[in-house]
């Protein structure tokens, strides 16, 4: 519908509902703020994980140093929160680029992306969190 | 007035953001790939692999559009959320220095190598 500009669309009063607690979000939109949150939360871990990759490669002693500091709970368990992170941002992205194509519009073929996005980066993350730990 | 902070080249970044984001997946699948071949395993083995020519550059690469990519949505987030100008401002501002900051720290890095 276009809308001139000599004639501002009237202003009709909508029903507002913003009772968070009340809405219930779909997938869709979980997915997407936790697309953001991961995002801040990365860019906030920056100095951290570049500090913990310069450590890895300064020196044979750095590299056994960081792989000690990965396997304290303390160090590891958060570290492997921002794996998530990744992970999901990673995911999600790809989600969001194919939606950029027009790939998977429609309301139910979002909401099966959407719980794609979730559950492959879970299993991801604690495929990667196997594999750093030497499991496998 | 015009205004002080935003973006004013929205199709631009919104591109950029799609550009880096591709390249840090293709990086991604890359280095996963390659912890399945025991990258991780030895100091020698780790350092070779970032020491390699085509992966340095790699790193590189992902480290700028990482930085790129960060500054565009980091600052999205900021306009959304932060409406007063001066701390809108100081916030976009603190922002790029750091991601600055940390473009030259992994630069530093790579160099070594």
């Amino acid at each position: 519908m276009a809308v001139s500009r000599s004639n501002p669309p009237v202003r009709r009063s909508r029903p507002k509902f913003l009772d968070l607690t009340a809405i219930r979000l779909p997938l869709a939109g979980f997915v997407s703020i936790l697309h953001r949150v991961s995002g801040s939360l990365l860019f906030l871990a920056l100095p951290a994980l570049i500090g913990m990759f310069a450590l890895s490669l300064e020196s044979p002693a750095g590299f056994e140093r960081a792989g000690q500091l990965i396997r304290q709970p303390m160090i590891g368990i958060p570290l492997f929160g921002l794996a998530w992170a990744y992970l999901h941002h990673f995911c999600a992205g790809i989600r969001f680029l194919l939606l950029d194509m027009h790939i998977g519009l429609d309301k139910e073929g979002a909401r099966k992306s959407a719980v794609a996005v979730l559950v492959v980066s879970l299993l991801l993350t604690a495929l990667l969190a196997l594999k750093l730990l030497g499991v496998f | 007035m015009r205004t002080t902070t935003g973006a004013h080249y929205g199709l631009r970044d919104w591109i950029f953001q799609r550009i880096t984001a591709v390249v840090m997946a293709v990086y991604t699948v890359i280095v996963v790939g390659a912890l399945f071949f025991g990258i991780h395993d030895t100091a020698a083995r780790w350092h070779a692999f970032f020491a390699f020519g085509p992966i340095k550059f790699l790193t590189f690469l992902f480290a700028m559009c990482l930085c790129y990519h960060a500054w565009i949505g980091i600052r999205d987030i900021w306009m959304d959320y932060v409406k007063p100008v001066w701390v809108r401002l100081t916030l976009h501002s603190l922002t790029l220095l750091a991601l600055l900051g940390y473009a030259g720290w992994c630069l530093e890095i790579l160099w070594r190598l």
